[in-house]
């Protein structure tokens, strides 16, 4: 139902679900100007998993936020599921966010007040479900992501771990064209890392678009294509043909 | 649909508010303090004006009350000089008044004494009322018991009762048939009037009459047994007074004829009197009077609810402005997965709406428990009306709503990559 909204395989740019080009982001201080990405124009096809990679400043979370519906570009086009949003308004976004996007932060950003169910429900009560369906929905995704003793309990009474398992059911809820992670593993342990890697694997093993950001070389090794950014410039773009995890 | 989103956004609003369960209250307290006293004051106030009212009422709003008023100056002089003092209404003063004022319907006179009623052994302070049958109409009172003064009873010894005189001298028998003596002399009870016009509360215009404790003889008779002079012993010293008629219940045939009626019996009683040794009484100008009072009252209370109620509502602005800083992160997350603007404003908007109705709620508790206490207390009447309590809650839910809004956009206003990254 939501593919079809986002205009589907057939609109999309050469195939891609999420395009843009010559893409920039330009923050205007005081006297200068800081080009956080210059010109940057890149196509990811749907199903893949794409890590991007780069030093501190460079751009990353730039360039997610804006492929995540959050921020406009300066100058340039994007094309999510093959219409350009680059333009749209602040509600059009939301609209954007709510049925297309899942989200992934380092910080697992969940609402303290509410249980794990609530919390996974969020997306869905603004996609407008009833209460019931919504519900039923939180509790699967609940146990998708291994969490089915905890869904009454508060993110406080949550391990890292955990709490970022909580996140990536959220991000599913609204089952989204791409899945958006920051530095998902940046705040845990590498064991715990791994776990939640793993989980993200899964869903790119179901088929789900997924754009990761991180600094760990090994966490990008999961993916199938590393993008390296350098001051707002991609100056390397990889296909990983031996990934461990490859599309069946 | 629709009332699902609003249920989920009320509960959610609740839930925030419980994390904060002191300073939730706290932030109530103002709301809850303008409603009840509100609420409290308005009771108060219609307690009051409805007393006075069935006081103004139980006068008559078509009567004109005249009454001998002993003159001012007169008063130092008669201790010393002991001598019958002459004042008051006339019987001419009555007749001219029936002449000449067409819109006069009757005249119910009055002569006033105050003496002790004794049946056998016990013995009660009364108020002797001698008149004419008239005046039971023309005060709107009834009988419990008998009838009342009838034409054919003038100068014959009979009287009518009230109901403390009767619960008093005869508390088991029927007093129907028995004499009392008033003075020297022995009358016989033809009548009980019924309870009411009993003793009214303190501070209203009118002065109060206790017809429970009159005992009312017919006109003829008390002049008959009493004589003209009325001699009055206070603290020592004696009074002698001689007053034609103590008072006058002028009937009017039409409410809207009463105030240029009155304006010509005074007209009448200042040619015919050279001091002013009466008072003309309209209850329909005390009623008039009574409800500018009451509208003035309501202004005043009305300023008083709405400073309350504003401090109330900058309190919870305030709370909520907090608020919006402390949780720009959930608002950011909330934008990132999905919230419009509209969202975020409907959720602070209905988080205020909340916090304002349960101040308005127990508000209305308070506001009705207040009234019942002073009732109990201070025995004041209050009266809460359906209308006090409509109306004060309707105004805490629009505080809520008022106050509500600014903090509830500014909270929508933030930009939610910088919400997200706060902290
Ligand atoms: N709101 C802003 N105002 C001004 N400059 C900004 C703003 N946001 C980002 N920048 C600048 O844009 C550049 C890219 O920032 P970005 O956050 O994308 O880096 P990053 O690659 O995510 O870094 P990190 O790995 O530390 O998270 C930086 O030089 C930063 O200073
Ligand atoms: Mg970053």
């Amino acid at each position: 139902m939501t593919r079809a909204a986002a205009g589907g395989g057939a609109g999309s740019r050469n195939g891609a679900i999420v395009s843009i080009e010559r893409l920039s982001k330009i923050y205007r201080l005081g006297g200068g100007e800081v080009r956080a990405l210059d010109a940057v124009s890149l196509a990811i096809p749907e199903g893949e998993f794409v890590a991007i990679m780069g030093a501190s400043g460079s751009g990353k979370s730039t360039l997610l936020n804006i492929l995540g519906c959050l921020d406009r570009p300066t100058e340039g086009a994007y094309y999510l599921g093959g219409e350009d949003v680059s333009k749209l308004g602040d509600n059009a976004l939301s609209m954007r966010r709510c049925r297309f996007l899942g989200f992934v932060f380092q910080s697992y950003n969940l609402i303290p007040q509410l249980t794990v169910l609530e919390n996974i429900e969020i997306p869905l009560f603004y996609q407008g479900l009833l209460p019931r369906a919504c519900r039923e929905r939180s509790r699967v995704l609940a146990e998708r992501v291994g969490l089915a003793d905890r869904l009454d309990h508060r993110p406080t009474e949550l391990s890292g771990g955990q709490q970022q398992r909580v996140a990536v059911a959220r991000a599913l809820a609204n089952d989204p064209l791409v899945i958006l992670a920051d530095e998902p593993t940046g705040n845990l342990d590498s064991r715990t890392g791994e776990e939640i890697m793993d989980l993200i694997l899964g869903l790119h093993r179901q088929g789900k678009t997924i754009i990761l950001v991180t600094h760990d070389a090994k966490v990008a090794t999961h993916a199938q294509r590393i993008i390296r950014l350098a001051d707002g410039i991609i100056i390397a773009d990889e296909r990983r043909e031996e990934g461990p995890d490859v599309v069946a | 649909m629709w009332l699902h989103r609003v249920l989920r956004t009320v509960r959610l609003g609740s839930k925030s508010l419980m994390l904060h369960k002191l300073r939730s209250s706290l932030t109530v307290l103002g709301i809850v303090f303008g409603v009840s006293s509100v609420i409290a004051m308005l009771s108060i106030g219609e307690g009051a004006r409805w007393e006075q009212e069935q006081e103004i009422k139980r006068l008559g709003s078509d009567n004109i009350i005249l009454r001998s008023v002993k003159p001012p100056e007169d008063r130092s002089m008669n201790v010393a000089n002991e001598q019958v003092i002459e004042y008051g209404l006339k019987y001419d003063d009555l007749a001219q008044i029936r002449q000449t004022v067409p819109t006069v319907r009757g005249g119910v006179p009055a002569r006033i004494t105050r003496q002790e009623a004794r049946f056998g052994e016990t013995a009660i302070d009364a108020r002797i009322v001698g008149t004419s049958p008239e005046f039971l109409k023309a005060v709107n009172a009834s009988l419990d018991a008998g009838r009342f003064l009838a034409p054919l009873d003038d100068e014959e010894p009979v009287c009518v009762i009230g109901a403390t005189i009767k619960g008093k001298l005869f508390p088991v028998e029927d007093p129907l048939g028995r004499d009392i003596q008033i003075g020297m002399d022995f009358f016989r009870i033809i009548g009980v009037m019924s309870v009411g016009g009993g003793a009214t509360g303190a501070g209203s215009g009118v002065a109060a009459e206790d017809r429970n404790r009159d005992v009312y003889l017919p006109l003829g008779t008390m002049i008959n047994t009493q004589g003209d002079v009325l001699i009055r012993r206070s603290s020592g010293s004696m009074e002698a007074e001689r007053v034609e008629l103590h008072q006058v219940i002028v009937n009017v045939s039409d409410v809207a004829q009463v105030e240029p009626s009155a304006n010509s019996i005074r007209h009448i009683l200042s040619r015919n009197h050279a001091k002013q040794d009466y008072e003309v009484v309209v209850p329909l100008e005390l009623l008039r009077q009574a409800e500018r009072t009451q509208r003035i009252f309501q202004i005043v209370l009305g300023s008083i609810a709405a400073i309350s109620l504003l401090v109330g509502g900058i309190g919870i602005m305030n709370i909520m402005l907090a608020s919006v800083t402390e949780r720009t992160r959930e608002i950011g997350i909330r934008r990132a997965l999905g919230a419009r603007r509209q969202d975020i404003v409907v959720q602070f908007l209905v988080e205020t709406i909340v916090l304002s109705t349960s101040g308005g709620l127990f508000g209305l508790f308070l506001g009705i428990s207040i009234p019942l206490l002073v009732q109990h207390m201070a025995g004041m009447r209050t009266i809460v009306t359906l209308t006090s309590l409509l109306l004060s809650f309707c105004i805490s839910v629009s505080v809520g709503l008022i106050f509500g809004i600014y903090p509830a956009r500014r909270a929508a206003a933030l930009d939610p990559i910088e919400a997200l990254r706060h902290e």
